[in-house]
């Protein structure tokens, strides 16, 4: 393993944390180049964590969208092998509903095979056996290969990766500057959140994967790049009402499609152009709930009395194209800007478009540029290389971690892979649950904290799951903050993150705050607010 | 079945009600759903710790006339300091020892090592007389072995702040290992019921006096006596280090066994209590109650001349937000609340939120409505009564004490006209 943490030079910066920027991060690495990530946050923080979690079959974009549809396909079968540890293959319904157009179904089908998307029309009946949770009066259905996908585990995999091959990884570093020589880009100024210091990296190409963000990043070198912040607003459910994607046959619209994944299902999205202002602080409306839960109840019908967990909305980073006022029917394509070529600027280039499915895919169209750039020759392997936490996703693993420890590693197990084997888990103490409802021992929560980049609750949350369950944090918050204290020697630290936490839980609790939220709420807050004084 | 006066739910407001009408002769009966919220406390009760602008109130009784109109409290009228007072005697009365006075408050120590103000205080639970006076000098913080609920990095970081020595250390005792086999089972009232066990506490007392030797405190967990007190006793006789027990995060040890010296209480003195059973429905005659229906006993009902209701406010179910209204569930009764849920919370988790000021709209006795209308025989009390802010005051305890009392009065006045 080479080290290139004592260094400010490297081949390739990439700018950005999220799945795009993990996965060029990985790809470089692995073509032997020396790579530095900076994200201003946590990995996995923006559009890539606030999804539907769909591991898409290509099946929704095959009608009006037919390269993004094949991306999808092929890139879906190579996740299902290189991240099975991140991925559910729970297949996926199009169904439709008597006040649909069934003549749209054929027109579907017939795209979707085009496409290369294995699409099959079933009997409603069938389809009801399938998925006894979607509406009984739906008049057809067809059978797709979508599944579900974790996107933040499926970056932390990447990241890690990166890392086993060099990678300089780097959060809470935000790029203030890009730094030029003329027309060249020669790398960028950083500051650190946590320190509050500033430090320049070099790098012959700074790759820029910002997403939405990713417009205020080029715009730092005098760069346009036309992004359309289109806000798109999901619900989750308390548990899993469908075990199959259930999407709605006909032309993409509001909340049709329901994705069922680990112990809950989300139903999503709206979509609304919003202005750039907008994107750090994006909220979801009562109108947009209201309009999740009437077009969810549609699909599965017992939506309508199953608690809503949480609500939150992310920003798509499509590139404007045209006046489309609401930004649906624009190319979900992967967009690759060489700003040598299009705006003279040497060094520079932006990766953006696409979506979760095709990261692999725009990280390899990245990293190929790079790599011409810099003269390296070097193939892609990332369509075959096994991601960490999938390299033996076979029960031999599974028993392996199960005699080093016990059952209580299970759901990590599930959660990590092979990866698990690494926890600690040796002492009654680490044994011990942080969080009762994704059962997160404090082993894993301390192995997250010393190798996962964890720096604050809210990012153990996107590595264990601690808080995510039906308490949403009511008990493991604070056993979490006072580990992270331990850990960080730093008591206000350990309060401080403890507040931060419970205000982000809060942030997607009070949009659906009635029945049940509103009864756990009240709870939580009366813990904390009334019981441990902290107001 | 019939009684005199039907008491819905069994925490703190519903029992106290009970207790005071069954020492008088009045026939009551009580049905308790499950857990009361004194399952959750802090162990200690709070009358009225802040005023409106957030400052501590020293004199909680002279306060409660800064409160505004719609303030449960006011309605007490001049009442507030004889109702405190009685609310204490009635505590002790069954058996549940505790220190304090409505005239001046003290200070408890929250599970994260913080003083608040309060009324009364478990009287096994360290105290302090001011908001600044933590202890210092050289401290151990004893637990044990993975007990995550007692928050010991928290409580060392408070008393470092303010001057004292800390060190830490584990209590290792094989009874309470067992706990761990099962995930949910390391908590405050498992370890309690532990202890409890054969002669766990001579070895537990045994490993604090070898720990503790040359501190001039030990803090430990408030574990101690989930049935009775005896254990707490024993601890505070055999410990040769001056003991500064705090409390854990729920569920409360302390509190958990003051619920159960209450109903015991009320029990003794010829009540039924109720537990596991939920009203489900009532039936109302001529602006009266007449009788209610419960789960458990299905077509039976149950009649009486009055009803209280003591249901507790959003997370007890006495209250019930749907997507677009607040409801009480039992009787469909009056409820203040604001239209619109956008206006019933916050943005900002910290700041007061409307919600937990809604509740059941009552007359200047307590008596609810339906449609505008009061029942004659139909009282509220306690945390779903609309108009208190009680996580901001810090008055839980003492509406639910004082109402119950009045309401009791209530009845008593009716019964002897």
């Amino acid at each position: 393993m080479k080290h290139f943490d004592q260094t400010n030079e490297f081949d390739v910066i990439i700018v950005g944390g999220g799945i795009t920027g993990a996965g060029t991060a990985r790809d470089c690495a692995l073509r032997g180049l020396r790579v530095l990530l900076l994200e201003r946050q946590d990995i996995a923080n923006g559009a890539t964590g606030r999804n539907h979690g769909l591991l898409h079959s290509g099946a929704r974009y095959a009608v009006t969208d037919s390269e993004s549809a094949a991306e999808c396909i092929k890139e879906n079968m190579i996740l299902r092998r290189i991240a099975s540890h991140c991925v559910e293959p729970n297949d996926g319904l199009f169904v439709s509903l008597p006040e649909d157009d069934i003549a749209y179904q054929a027109t579907f089908v017939e795209s979707c095979r085009k496409a290369g998307i294995d699409a099959e029309i079933i009997d409603p009946k069938e389809a009801r056996l399938l998925e006894p949770s979607v509406n009984p009066d739906l008049i057809g259905a067809v059978r797709v290969p979508d599944g579900s996908v974790d996107p933040f585990r499926l970056t932390l995999a990447n990241i890690i990766d990166a890392k086993q091959h060099g990678a300089v990884v780097k959060t809470y570093q935000e790029v203030t500057e890009i730094l030029r020589e003329g027309n060249r880009v020669i790398g960028v100024r950083a500051y650190n959140h946590a320190t509050r210091e500033i430090h320049d990296f070099y790098a012959p190409l700074t790759i820029n994967a910002g997403g939405i963000w990713g417009h205020g990043i080029a715009a730092k070198v005098g760069i346009r790049v036309d992004m359309f912040p289109a806000k798109g607003a999901l619900l989750i459910f308390g548990h899993r009402v469908n075990n199959v994607v259930l999407n709605r046959c006909r032309k993409p619209a509001n909340a049709d499609i329901l994705v069922p994944g680990d112990t809950v299902c989300v139903i999503g999205t709206t979509s609304s152009r919003i202005p750039f202002e907008e994107v750090d602080q994006i909220r979801v409306t009562p109108e947009e709930v209201d309009l999740l839960l009437a077009e969810g109840s549609k699909l599965a019908p017992s939506l309508a009395t199953t608690r809503v967990l949480r609500a939150y909305a992310g920003v798509r980073p499509l590139v404007a194209a045209d006046n489309d006022p609401s930004g649906r029917n624009i190319s979900r394509g992967i967009v690759l800007l060489d700003h040598a070529k299009r705006d003279g600027v040497e060094g520079f280039a932006t990766i953006t478009g696409g979506k979760l499915m095709t990261y692999r895919l725009m990280a390899q169209w990245a990293t190929d540029l790079a790599c011409q750039k810099l003269g390296v020759d070097a193939k892609c392997i990332t369509m075959t290389e096994l991601l960490p936490g999938s390299r033996s996703c076979d029960s031999k693993t599974d028993r392996k971690v199960y005699d080093l420890h016990n059952h209580k590693l299970a759901a990590a197990v599930a959660r990590h892979g092979e990866m698990a084997a690494e926890i600690p888990a040796k002492t009654p103490y680490d044994n011990s649950f942080v969080c009762e409802c994704e059962n997160v021992t404090v082993g894993e929560v301390r192995h997250a904290l010393n190798k996962w980049h964890v720096n604050t609750l809210v990012d153990l949350r996107r590595r264990t799951r601690v808080g995510m369950g039906t308490c949403q944090g009511e008990l493991c918050a604070c056993r979490a903050a006072n580990l992270l204290g331990e850990a960080s020697g730093s008591v206000e630290k350990a309060e401080s993150e403890l507040k931060n936490f419970l205000q982000e839980r809060w942030k997607g609790t009070y949009p659906i705050c009635w029945g049940d939220a509103l009864r756990e709420a009240e709870y939580t807050r009366w813990v904390y607010g009334s019981v441990c004084g902290m107001n | 079945m019939k009684f005199d006066t039907l008491i819905i739910g069994g925490g703190l407001a519903g029992l106290t009600c009970a207790i005071r009408l069954q020492k008088q002769g009045v026939r009551c009966a009580v049905v308790s759903t499950g857990q009361s919220v004194l399952h959750f406390s802090s162990g200690s009760f709070d009358l009225l710790g802040y005023n409106q602008l957030q400052e501590v109130v020293e004199n909680p009784t002279e306060a409660v006339r800064e409160l505004s109109e719609e303030h449960p409290y006011r309605k007490l009228g001049d009442c507030v300091k004889e109702y405190a007072s009685a609310a204490r005697d009635l505590l002790t009365q069954c058996g549940v020892e505790v220190k304090g006075d409505a005239k001046k408050n003290h200070f408890r120590y929250t599970p994260m090592g913080e003083l608040r103000p309060t009324w009364l205080t478990f009287s096994e639970l360290a105290t302090a007389e001011s908001a600044s006076s933590y202890p210092v000098g050289k401290i151990l913080i004893a637990n044990f072995a993975g007990f995550l609920d007692f928050n010991t990095n928290f409580i060392s970081g408070v008393l470092t702040r303010h001057g004292a020595k800390c060190t830490h250390a584990t209590i290792q005792v094989e009874t309470v290992e067992h706990l761990r086999i099962s995930p949910t089972e390391m908590r405050a009232a498992n370890i309690a019921k532990a202890l409890e066990m054969g002669d766990t506490l001579s070895e537990v007392i045994r490993q604090i006096n070898s720990l503790g030797k040359g501190y001039d405190y030990v803090v430990l967990p408030a574990v101690f006596g989930f049935k009775t007190s005896e254990v707490v006793k024993r601890l505070y006789e055999e410990v040769k280090v001056k003991i500064l027990l705090l409390p854990t995060m729920p569920p409360s040890v302390p509190g958990v066994r003051t619920q159960m010296a209450l109903a015991a209480a009320f029990e003794r003195a010829g009540g039924i209590f109720m537990p596991g059973d939920t009203v489900r429905r009532a039936v109302l005659e001529n602006g009266r109650v007449k009788e209610v229906f419960t789960e458990n006993h299905g077509d039976e009902p149950l009649k009486a001349k009055n009803f209280v209701l003591a249901s507790g406010h959003f997370f007890s179910g006495g209250l019930r937000a749907t997507i677009s209204h607040v409801e009480e569930p039992v009787f469909g009764a009056d409820v203040d609340y604001a239209e619109g849920r956008e206006n019933w919370y916050d943005a900002d988790v910290n700041r007061p939120h409307n919600y937990q000021a809604f509740g059941v709209h009552t007359d200047e006795c307590f008596r609810m409505a339906v449609k505008g209308k009061t029942i004659e025989n139909l009282y509220a009390v306690g945390s779903m009564l609309s108009g208190a802010r009680s996580l901001e005051e810090g008055s839980g305890a003492g509406v639910s004490m004082l109402t119950a009392l009045c309401v009791a009065d209530e009845i008593m006045k009716g019964s002897t006209k």
